[in-house]
């Protein structure tokens, strides 16, 4: 009866707790896990989530045992003499007030240290400092040190402070990177923030996390955090593209100098700029519209372009604001029929033929923002 | 308000005292008391961002246009002033009439009350007129956040002044039936209270539209 | 043939007392009650089977079940329906019935308001979901935010919808909210002191000032998202000035408070069933009422922990975060005077209890991860993902929901004179509480690892599958366990209406007269002299008492039935639709629905008694 309810209840709840320690450890199943924290920002809230775990527990242990034991130990039956008729214990109330405050007092220190610093603006001369806003349904990227836009893949050197300035460009998003900066909502009509240093190389996924309509279940980002000097090479790649642009097809005059690479930007540009294919994307690329929407040049582009800046999307490792890997035949599939990926995403089913798509995706493909 | 409340309201004496009727028009009064408060946080909210979006006219300051249109101050503050005062006035009017309905003095409570529904009308007179004026100088509802803000919380307002207005007409032409003997002044007492509720709003919405910059 | 002298006054004095009619125009408590609880029953289905639809798409990665579009109104309807078409109006069941039942009174204040209520909701919730008939259902989430929902990205008839549908819900909770108020303070049975009132009256006194106070803040946040999609403001729109955080502050001003409304009622409910079946009185009497009316005072004070990722700065989110663990206290006293009550009684395993202890158990989960949110630094990964999902589907199903199928196994005896079956109730309640675990305690973890919510999908890959394949087989599970319910209840109806008026012995008023009550309820207005008035008497009486006699009730005058509450409730939903016609009708079809509404309202207020 009463008893055996107790006890199934008790057998069912314990073993999650187990599973949630278990979780934890497992770092690879769980690319976005928040369990995981991955600079110095995300270990600092998970210091405190963890505090409040413990003594969730604890109270949970406690107070779920003594239900148990009640429903166990008081089972009557209906013949049973009245039980003593009490109406209450005036200490023991008083008691089981206070001690819940205390609880509570303690889980408040760490949490209001931990709220002032999380709205720190971090000082000192190496912040990478990164614009983010989010659209429907993507993520822009803009390095005001560098002078350079991207989209849907961030970058940014290991062991620096990164320190995002965010907003929204229509409706309300949140962005959630589980572990390297928890989350921000991002707003039309003003700046919010968020800092982190990620402590090692790696792939972070993150999320939106405010429903933003139709297509908020897949706009997702990822996070590239990298050695200096990839940062440094990335970030050059990303201006050549406004060199390239500018140039034309001369760009073979106009070689980046300061290339590090085996293979120049120049190189690269002029070779994308001569081929019949590639010419033949360009083409198409203006023919078809795609240039109303988005940018090749990640330094100089029209305001408000509602469509993510393509200047690197050749190397980036998703696409589709990370719904699919980047490969030829997505690329190609995403181009030609976009709302069978994300239905009523805001860019339109043109009719492309296969054909066209493969072109585009190829010249598409030989924008790496290296 | 019926008779089929009074009697289910006598059968049982109150457990407070008070008539479950006044009772009930207290609780709705404390209730609007929110609705209002959100109106008016609201219309304070966008009070000091008003002038850096959207275009004019703005209540208390001179605005002129990139193309040159000048608009001045919108806000005519005598005339809404001496509406206050009226609608002010009226909440006195209707409790010497209120006085008079419970004393059987047919004359104070008739008289009275027909004075506290014209300063009513006045009242609402005066604030379509003001909304009309300010449509054509170029204030709508959708012009910026002062005249979507300032309509909504002044035209709820005036609602709320209008059916007040309608239920003290319909008390009016009961009392000149002869329909609101002494034992039947609740009912006038239960329109008395909420003519002041809407009276005490006002209270509180003129200073911080009209007075304050 | 002889002339028939027609006499109007009587004839309705003789009015039909069964038949559709009879029910159209009811204006008893108990007959409003039923209805309450028969429609929300009918909108809890619906809003099961909408859950049960996101289930079974979130069931597999990149599921292709459902659009994101028809998702996104089905997400958008459960929630709506199940907040306010389902806990809110259930727990006007109990109200309904119960509240005169237990202070002693005939019927409520205002009886014809009272039916007015029901057919407003009624009509508000059909409003609400005729929105599927156009394809066009409700679709930016139950809290609709701005500015998802200007007209310029929620172009279409589903923001419309939801405003419009929440407004009319809005009105008969507002009236709901008075009437039980006033019926309260006023027409308690002599004796019946305010800290002698049964605990469930306290609670659901307290949930009625957060109605009156609360509901008028949300309208007014829907009066101004409706002035901007019908009227061309700028109230929520960022690039003319307005602000999308004003809407967030409006609703949640509303929206906390919302939330004690809709578990207070249960925290009632299981504050009445815990003492009979424990045979001793409630643990702590004035804590629980104070801890009550302290919880109240303070929902008032928190509602920004919803805000917590928006970045409102250290101070606030500090003030809130304070308050938000502040608040923890009253509630966490209250279960430990439950276990209180139950601690040195004589528990008797009866299905009402199974589900009381069920409702402790979960609820204590709920309150945890409650707590866990209450800390800015940690629901920055919370909020937004499965682990809120968990927290409110613990506080709300696991509380509200366990705690109110107790209340009807509990008073299902009184309100139709019969007993539903312990052994049906007993699989009834182990499938619910495994089924409910099944389904929301894996949400815990998947949104810890990194689910966030309102998705309808996810990719392969992040580890989520196996949690979501868990939940959607929990959620067949409760589908079973709620069909059990529905052949208990099928079943019962079967038998002949013979239960006694005291099956569990109970403490409190209603258990002294006939199952199910006549009309006026009691013959005699009790005087109370005690917090357990039944048991006193019974106590004084040497045991159990005699089954009361059914008696005429001659003499005793009940308020007539009326048509004009149903017209006004028409008058009132047409005013509102006229609203969302503007565009075909224009503002003389806002005249029309106007006239009318003042039309049925005259003719309510000159009705003879």
């Amino acid at each position: 009866m009463a008893f055996r309810a107790a006890l199934r209840r008790a057998l069912g709840l314990a073993p999650f707790l187990v599973v949630l320690l278990v979780l934890t450890a497992c770092a690879h199943e769980y690319p976005q896990s928040t369990l995981n924290p991955k600079s110095d920002f995300t270990r600092m809230i998970d210091g405190v989530f963890m505090q409040t775990v413990y003594w969730a527990t604890g109270v949970f242990v406690l107070v779920e045992g003594a239900l148990l034991w009640a429903v166990i130990k008081f089972r009557g039956k209906p013949d049973d003499p009245e039980p003593a008729q009490t109406h209450g214990n005036t200490k023991l109330e008083i008691l089981w007030t206070i001690i819940p405050a205390l609880l509570l007092a303690m889980i408040s220190v760490p949490t209001v240290r931990a709220i002032f610093k999380t709205y720190e603006e971090p000082s000192g001369p190496d912040i990478v400092r990164v614009n983010v806003t989010g659209h429907q349904w993507w993520w822009e990227f803009h390095y005001p040190q560098y002078g350079v836009t991207s989209a849907n893949e961030l970058h940014v050197p290991v062991g620096k402070t990164v320190f995002l300035e965010m907003n929204a460009f229509d409706v309300l998003h949140s962005f959630w990177m589980p572990q390297l900066g928890a989350k921000r909502d991002v707003f039309p009509n003003r700046i919010t923030t968020l800092w982190f240093r990620a402590d090692s190389a790696g792939f972070y996924p993150g999320q939106c996390a405010e429903f933003c309509g139709t297509q908020h279940g897949k706009m997702a980002f990822h996070v590239a955090a990298e050695s200096q000097a990839d940062f440094e090479a990335y970030m050059k790649g990303l201006q050549a593209t406004g060199v390239v642009a500018a140039a034309g097809d001369s760009a073979r005059a106009k070689a980046d100098s300061s290339s590090r690479a085996g293979t120049t930007t120049a190189s690269l540009a002029a070779q994308s700029a001569t081929t019949p294919d590639t010419m033949a994307g360009k083409k198409l690329f203006a023919s078809k519209g795609c240039i109303g929407c988005h940018s090749l040049n990640a330094v100089k582009f029209s305001k408000g372009l509602i469509g993510p800046n393509l200047s690197d999307v050749g190397s980036r490792h998703y696409i589709a604001a990370g719904t699919l890997p980047n490969t030829d035949e997505n690329l190609a599939h995403w181009i030609q029929h976009p709302w069978s990926v994300k239905h009523g995403v805001l860019m339109p089913e043109l009719g492309l033929t296969q054909a066209d798509a493969r072109t585009l995706a190829a010249y598409l493909r030989t924008h790496t923002g290296k | 308000m019926s008779d089929a409340t009074h009697a289910l309201a006598l059968e049982h004496p109150t457990s407070t005292g008070i008539d479950t009727r006044k009772l009930a028009i207290w609780t709705f009064i404390g209730s609007e008391c929110l609705f209002f408060a959100s109106l008016i946080s609201t219309y304070l909210v966008f009070r000091g961002k008003v002038i850096q979006h959207g275009v004019g006219p703005f209540p208390h300051d001179p605005w002129t246009s990139p193309t040159g249109q000048h608009f001045d101050p919108i806000l005519e503050i005598k005339l809404v002033t001496v509406g206050t005062a009226l609608l002010l006035f009226s909440s006195l009017f209707v409790v010497i009439a209120l006085n008079g309905a419970q004393r059987n003095r047919r004359g104070q409570f008739l008289s009275f009350l027909g004075l506290t529904i014209m300063c009513g009308i006045f009242f609402v007179g005066m604030q379509v007129y003001e909304f009309t004026h300010f449509v054509h100088e170029g204030l709508k509802l959708q012009t910026n956040l002062f005249g979507a803000s300032f309509f909504t919380l002044t035209g709820f307002h005036g609602t709320h002044v209008t059916i007040g207005v309608i239920w003290l007409i319909t008390m009016f032409i009961l009392g000149v039936r002869g329909k609101v003997p002494p034992g039947k002044a609740l009912n006038l007492e239960l329109a008395a209270l909420y003519w002041h509720f809407v009276d005490v709003v006002w209270i509180v919405i003129f200073p911080v539209v009209y007075l304050m910059k | 043939m002889a002339t028939t002298v027609i006499d109007h006054a009587p004839a309705r004095a003789h009015a039909a007392k069964t038949g559709i009619w009879s029910w159209i125009t009811t204006v008893d408590h108990k007959r409003i009650g039923i209805l309450y609880g028969a429609t929300a029953f009918g909108f809890f289905l619906m809003g099961g089977i909408e859950a049960l639809l996101l289930r079974i798409q979130l069931g597999r990665p990149d599921n292709t079940f459902l659009s994101p579009e028809t998702y996104n109104q089905l997400f958008t309807m459960h929630g709506t329906t199940m907040i306010f078409l389902a806990v809110m109006p259930l727990s006007a069941m109990f109200f309904n019935f119960f509240i005169p039942l237990l202070i002693g009174a005939r019927d409520v204040a205002f009886p014809r308001l009272n039916a007015f209520s029901y057919w407003v909701f009624l009509l508000g919730g059909l409003f609400l979901n005729s929105g599927f008939l156009f394809g066009a259902a409700p679709n930016d989430g139950w809290f609709g935010y701005a500015n998802l929902t200007s007209n310029q990205y929620s172009p279409g008839l589903n923001v419309d919808f939801w405003m419009i549908g929440l407004q009319i819900l809005g009105i008969a909770s507002l009236a709901a909210g008075v009437n039980f108020f006033v019926t309260v303070i006023n027409l308690r049975a002599p004796g019946m002191k305010l800290m002698r009132m049964p605990v469930f009256v306290w609670m659901s006194f307290i949930t009625q000032v957060l109605i009156l106070l609360a509901f008028p803040v949300i309208t007014v946040a829907l009066i101004l998202v409706m002035f901007d999609r019908f009227f061309g403001t700028h109230f929520y729109i960022p690039s003319a000035g307005g602000d999308p955080l004003l809407w967030q502050h409006l609703f949640w001003i509303f929206g906390h408070p919302e939330v004690y409304i809709l578990i207070l009622p249960s925290f009632g409910i299981v504050s009445e069933i815990l003492p009979v079946f424990s045979r001793k009185p409630l643990f702590g009497y004035a804590a629980m009422v104070f801890s009550g009316i302290f919880i109240a005072f303070l929902s008032f004070g928190v509602w920004s922990h919803h805000m917590f990722a928006t970045g409102m700065g250290p101070i606030a989110d500090t003030a809130f975060s304070l308050t938000t663990m502040l608040i923890a206290i009253p509630t966490g006293v209250k279960i430990f005077n439950w276990i209180g009550t139950m601690w040195g009684g004589s528990i008797q395993a009866k299905t009402p209890m199974y589900f009381c202890v069920g409702f402790i158990a979960m609820f204590i989960i709920g309150g945890l991860s409650g707590v866990m949110h209450a800390s800015p630094p940690a629901d920055l990964q919370q909020t937004d993902t499965y682990f809120v999902v968990a927290h409110f589907h613990y506080v709300l199903f696991g509380g509200s929901i366990f705690a109110l199928t107790g209340g009807a196994y509990y008073w299902w005896p009184k309100m139709f004179g019969r007993m539903l079956s312990e052994k049906l109730g007993k699989v009834h309640f182990w499938l619910m509480l495994i089924g409910f675990n099944l389904t929301f305690f894996p949400m815990h973890f998947v949104g810890l690892l990194g689910m966030p919510r309102r998705v309808y999908t996810y990719p392969a890959g992040l580890g989520f599958d196996i949690y979501n394949q868990i939940e959607t087989a929990g959620a067949f599970f409760l589908l079973v366990a709620f069909l059990v319910f529905l052949w208990n209840i099928y079943v019962t109806w079967r038998k002949p209406a013979d239960a006694p008026a005291d099956p569990w012995n109970g403490a409190t008023l209603e258990w002294a007269i006939p199952s199910p009550p006549p009309e006026f309820n009691f013959a005699e207005i009790p005087t109370v002299r005690s917090r357990d008035p039944l048991w006193e008497t019974k106590r004084q009486h040497g045991g159990r008492l005699p089954e009361p006699a059914r008696v005429s009730g001659a003499g005793i005058h009940m308020p007539n039935p009326s048509f004009w509450p149903v017209l006004a409730a028409a008058g009132v939903t047409a005013v509102f639709v006229s609203l969302m016609l503007l565009p075909k009708l224009g503002p003389a079809g806002v005249v029309v629905a106007v006239l009318f509404l003042f039309f049925s309202v005259f003719k309510w207020a000159f009705e003879p008694a």
